[in-house]
């Protein structure tokens, strides 16, 4: 019998099919009379629509419909919600088409609904839109100044919402500090690409009012709860079901006008209909991440105690708030500036502003990466200053463990269980930091450019204790469901609301439940993505699955362990508290002959033998698994870097780190996601960056413009884990989704630093391209 | 419409097709072979990759028409008599997918290269998948896969 699952390597279920061609991401399916949606995306950022003329795309054979923003809301669909309200929020109204004024260019103008692919992408052409172009302004900081064009009357200077926090008392720390640094951060827009572009099918019965729309999603429910407030279809007709998904990273969290769009349109024609996005569409009408501009203070005494951490920050926003973007640049981003250290002052505003851009949101990491870098950039700047090494300003102000309790950061969060203190001397000890100064110095005497950079972090996950997300501004409960199933003859379907697009949750999540229930894991069946087969989840996002989905799984099971006991005292003819449950027996304690299987229990429940009438039978339970606590993974990253002196070109060489993501349950799984963390964090600190230019086009407009990161740019990652254990939930899981990349981004920019020190150069803006890189070396930014 | 002629996974296929019909859409809506996958337009990502005579081809680069008298082998036709290939069984076996979106195109590109260099080093590697975009797994696990397949194969 296997015992301890939990924990071991067990290989992907899921791979499979998927190595053999044989997924089924959205838009492999088709269906019978299916239609095809395109949308005219308007080629101004800021425009007025004075007119539209769809007359000859309508007479064009095999076209269906051509909709406009009009014809949308006098059909009753209603603006895409904000499903994160913060307080005084101004928010501009998101039609799923643009009614008089397109706002960025991704924004829809019209759609053609037509018989095949073809026919429906040359319609498009066939309309003709009368546009007035306005002012634009695509930088979230000049969007408030005096002059500025403004996108929604709603929101005065293009001010969505002004949010600040803080502890202590900053402006006395800044006042009485030995020193105070002041410096300009850039957080980079990023272009989040999930290789498959997303896809919608809706599927309209009008004999029975059912709606279905498979589509490529995070979190089904959430979509199917924004769908029925957008559409008027009630809930109880509405199933959403993403099937494979290839890939999220935040990117496919929210309800998208294409997909109401496609929905409306399978309504009014009582066909289904699908619409597939082209990768230059991706790059304009599914949302961004990060664009931070800040300015920050950091106070610190000589011997490099940070004693305050003050923070100015633009969040741009883009044209309309998508649906959790007001979460990202406040409560994800601002008490995490304390980080892993003992800073007793900080205080962070944000400025959350419309421009003419593609909105933005939740991007794999979400707010942490933003606070991770701008502290690390800052550490690295005392220590500068200081000329101290950056590791001793680390170990000066790292928080010391605190293994069995909570530590109380000087914001709003407690931090649920860590050894930061420990993770920063076994990074750098596994690195051999000692020995990598050294080399530093001596290819340096031979004129090489060689930079070391650390990254320590804390990251915020497991979201979200219910109560505290209401309190602020959550206008969904983020909790998560699990639906523990258990067959006559002993099989397991798990149903859960956590939804898996490559984390590997068919494995991990039969893993929790056939190591408490002593089955195999392919006894163990996980059901996730199709709101009429799962029960009502909050889905995947924020590293949160393990923590909050996979609890809810072990508590569900844990609950069928004690409904078969009653069953099995009745079998064994003993009382119910003299049972114990091990390896997949009830046994009588301290009598291991008498004793029933777990798998001959479930046949009892379903055709009962021995157990009298007044015993429920059945054997399944559902968990609602609402957390105590939020949960916070981390660790330390090093990076070594050289510089090609001739060209400015960064070649990481060495990539050491150490995470601590909570109880593990699948070791490879694990590594894989921070493997791939890493490299989507290198990304933004080398070369990825969405570039708009003064008329809000975007000149990085498809992966021949925008830099993703390949094979050949990376060494191999020597990786390895510290597991403390979160004492938030049952399995002590933290996360670790997310935590590769809120970590890598800063480590390898301070190593390009730390390598460009003999030059002179204090900073420079990601992405450290080539050219940047050279004319910081050459005094020519 | 024009006439094309095409031997995929071993069995030929004819059909009149518009002139703008790429490969990797005659592939997926014609013949429903779905395993190849569209993640780019513009021949970034890889994801299409396809054998088209036995060498490794972007098929959303590729239309359909070019590949008139052709053979064609997609992710579909890898699995012989029931056997996983080599690098299907070794991407299981090293976790070197995650999503799997990249993977038919991944897996594809990787025959290619194992078929001009046997036994390549982890440089090789890396460089042979560099027109092949992974977004989930940062790219070790593949190259590990790659090597393990390698070393079966030889």
């Amino acid at each position: 019998m296997a015992t301890q699952i939990i924990g071991s390597t067990v290989k992907r279920r899921e791979d499979p099919r998927l190595i053999t061609g044989n997924g089924t991401y959205t838009d492999n399916m088709t269906l019978p009379r299916m239609a095809y949606l395109t949308i005219l995306r308007s080629p101004h950022a800021h425009a007025r629509i004075k007119k539209i003329d769809a007359s000859k795309a309508r007479a064009m054979p095999g076209v269906l419909a051509v909709y406009t923003g009009n014809d949308l809301k006098n059909g009753g669909v209603n603006p895409i919600p904000v499903g994160w309200v913060l307080p005084d929020i101004k928010i501009g109204p998101h039609y799923p088409l643009a009614l008089d004024t397109a706002r960025y260019t991704g924004d829809g103008i019209a759609a053609v609904v037509a018989i095949d692919r073809f026919t429906a992408q040359d319609a498009l052409d066939l309309i003709d839109v009368d546009y007035e172009p306005l002012p634009v302004v695509v930088n979230a900081e000049k969007a408030t100044q005096p002059g500025a064009p403004q996108l929604h009357p709603e929101a005065a200077n293009n001010i969505a919402f002004y949010w600040k926090i803080g502890g202590g008392d900053v402006e006395r720390a800044l006042a009485e500090a030995d020193g105070v640094i002041k410096q300009r951060l850039i957080n980079q827009r990023l272009i989040p690409n999930a290789i498959e572009p997303r896809a919608a099918l809706a599927d309209y019965q009008p004999a029975t009012g059912q709606l279905t729309l498979y589509n490529t999603n995070q979190n089904p429910h959430i979509i199917r709860l924004l769908l029925a407030l957008v559409l008027g279809q009630p809930e109880h007709k509405l199933r959403i079901a993403s099937p494979d998904v290839g890939g999220g990273f935040g990117s496919k969290i929210y309800l998208y006008a294409d997909e109401v769009i496609a929905c409306f349109a399978s309504k009014q024609l009582g066909r289904p209909v699908k619409w597939t996005e082209e990768r230059t569409e991706n790059y304009k009408a599914t949302i961004h991440g990060r664009d931070h501009v800040s300015d920050v203070q950091i106070a610190y005494k000589k011997d490099g105690t940070i004693t305050g951490l003050k923070v100015k920050t633009y969040a741009n926003q883009g044209a309309y708030l998508s649906v959790f973007a007001p979460l990202v640049p406040t409560f994800l981003y601002g008490p995490m500036l304390q980080g892993p250290y003992t800073i007793p002052n900080v205080f962070v505003e944000v400025y959350g502003t419309n421009t003419n851009t593609t909105p933005v949101d939740a991007y794999r990491g979400a707010g942490r990466p933003e606070a991770t870098y701008l502290l690390e950039r800052m550490v690295d700047l005392v220590a500068l200053e200081l000329k101290m090494d950056p590791a001793d300003v680390r170990r000066k102000n790292i928080i010391p463990p605190f293994l069995n309790g909570v530590y109380q950061t000087c914001m709003a969060y407690a931090y649920d269980s860590g050894d930061y203190a420990g993770n920063l001397e076994r990074a750098l000890t596994n690195a051999g930091y000692v020995e990598l100064r050294k080399q530093q110095a001596e290819a340096r005497k031979q004129g090489k450019v060689v930079g070391i950079g650390i990254s320590t972090y804390t990251e915020i996950t497991g979201a979200a204790p219910a109560q505290v997300a209401a309190s602020l501004g959550a206008a969904a409960a983020l909790v998560e469901s699990a639906l523990v199933r258990v067959f006559p003859l002993g099989k397991v379907q798990v149903m859960t609301g956590s939804h898996a697009h490559g984390q590997g949750h068919e494995t991990t999540f039969a893993q929790i439940v056939a190591d408490q229930l002593g089955l195999e894991v392919e006894d163990v069946e996980v059901v996730h993505g199709d709101t009429d087969r799962i029960p009502y989840g909050a889905g995947t996002y924020g590293s949160r699955s393990q923590a909050v989905g996979g609890a809810a799984i072990y508590v569900a099971t844990q609950r069928v362990i004690e409904k078969g006991k009653k069953l099995a005292a009745h079998m064994l003819e003993a009382a119910e508290a003299d049972l114990v449950f091990e390896d997949g027996k009830y046994s009588v304690k301290g009598v291991p002959s008498k004793a029933v299987k777990f798998t001959d229990v479930a046949l009892e429940a379903y055709w009962p033998r021995k157990v009298p009438a007044d015993v429920e039978l059945g054997l399944e339970a559902t968990a609602v698994f609402n957390p105590s606590n939020f949960t916070f993974p981390d660790g330390t990253h090093v990076a070594m870097v050289e510089v090609d002196p001739d060209t400015g070109k960064v070649t990481i060489t060495k990539y050491v780190c150490v995470d601590d993501v909570g109880k593990v349950i699948n070791p490879m799984i694990v590594e894989g996601q921070i493997h791939g963390g890493i490299v989507q964090g290198v990304g933004q600190a080398l070369w990825e960056g969405a570039v708009y230019d003064d008329n809000g086009q975007l000149l990085s407009g498809s992966m021949m413009d925008y830099a993703l990161p390949i094979a050949s740019y990376f060494p191999k990652f020597e990786t390895s884990r510290n597991e403390t254990p979160s004492p938030v939930n049952p399995l002590g899981a933290k996360g670790a989704g997310e935590a590769g990349t809120v970590a890598s981004t800063a480590a390898v920019a301070n190593a390009v630093m730390d390598a460009l020190k003999p030059f002179g150069v204090k900073h420079i803006d990601m992405p450290l391209t080539s050219e940047k890189v050279w004319r910081a070396m050459n005094g020519k930014l | 419409m024009a006439q094309l002629q095409i031997t995929v996974n071993g069995v030929a296929y004819q059909h009149e097709v518009e002139p703008r019909l790429l490969l990797a859409q005659y592939l997926r809506d014609v013949l429903g072979l779905t395993g190849t996958n569209i993640g780019c337009d513009t021949s970034q990502c890889g994801a299409c990759t396809v054998l088209l005579d036995g060498v490794a081809v972007k098929s959303c680069t590729v239309l359909a028409l070019q590949a008139n008298g052709s053979q064609v082998t997609t992710i579909e036709a890898l699995k012989t008599n029931g056997n996983y290939h080599p690098l299907q069984q070794a991407f299981w076996d090293n976790h070197g997918l995650q999503c799997g979106f990249c993977t038919s195109g991944m897996i594809l590109t990787a025959v290619d290269l194992l078929k001009r260099n046997p036994n390549p080093t982890e440089e090789e590697i890396r460089r042979g998948i560099e027109g092949n975009i992974c977004r989930c797994t940062g790219y070790q696990n593949i190259v590990k896969a790659i090597q393990a397949a390698a070393a079966q194969m030889r």
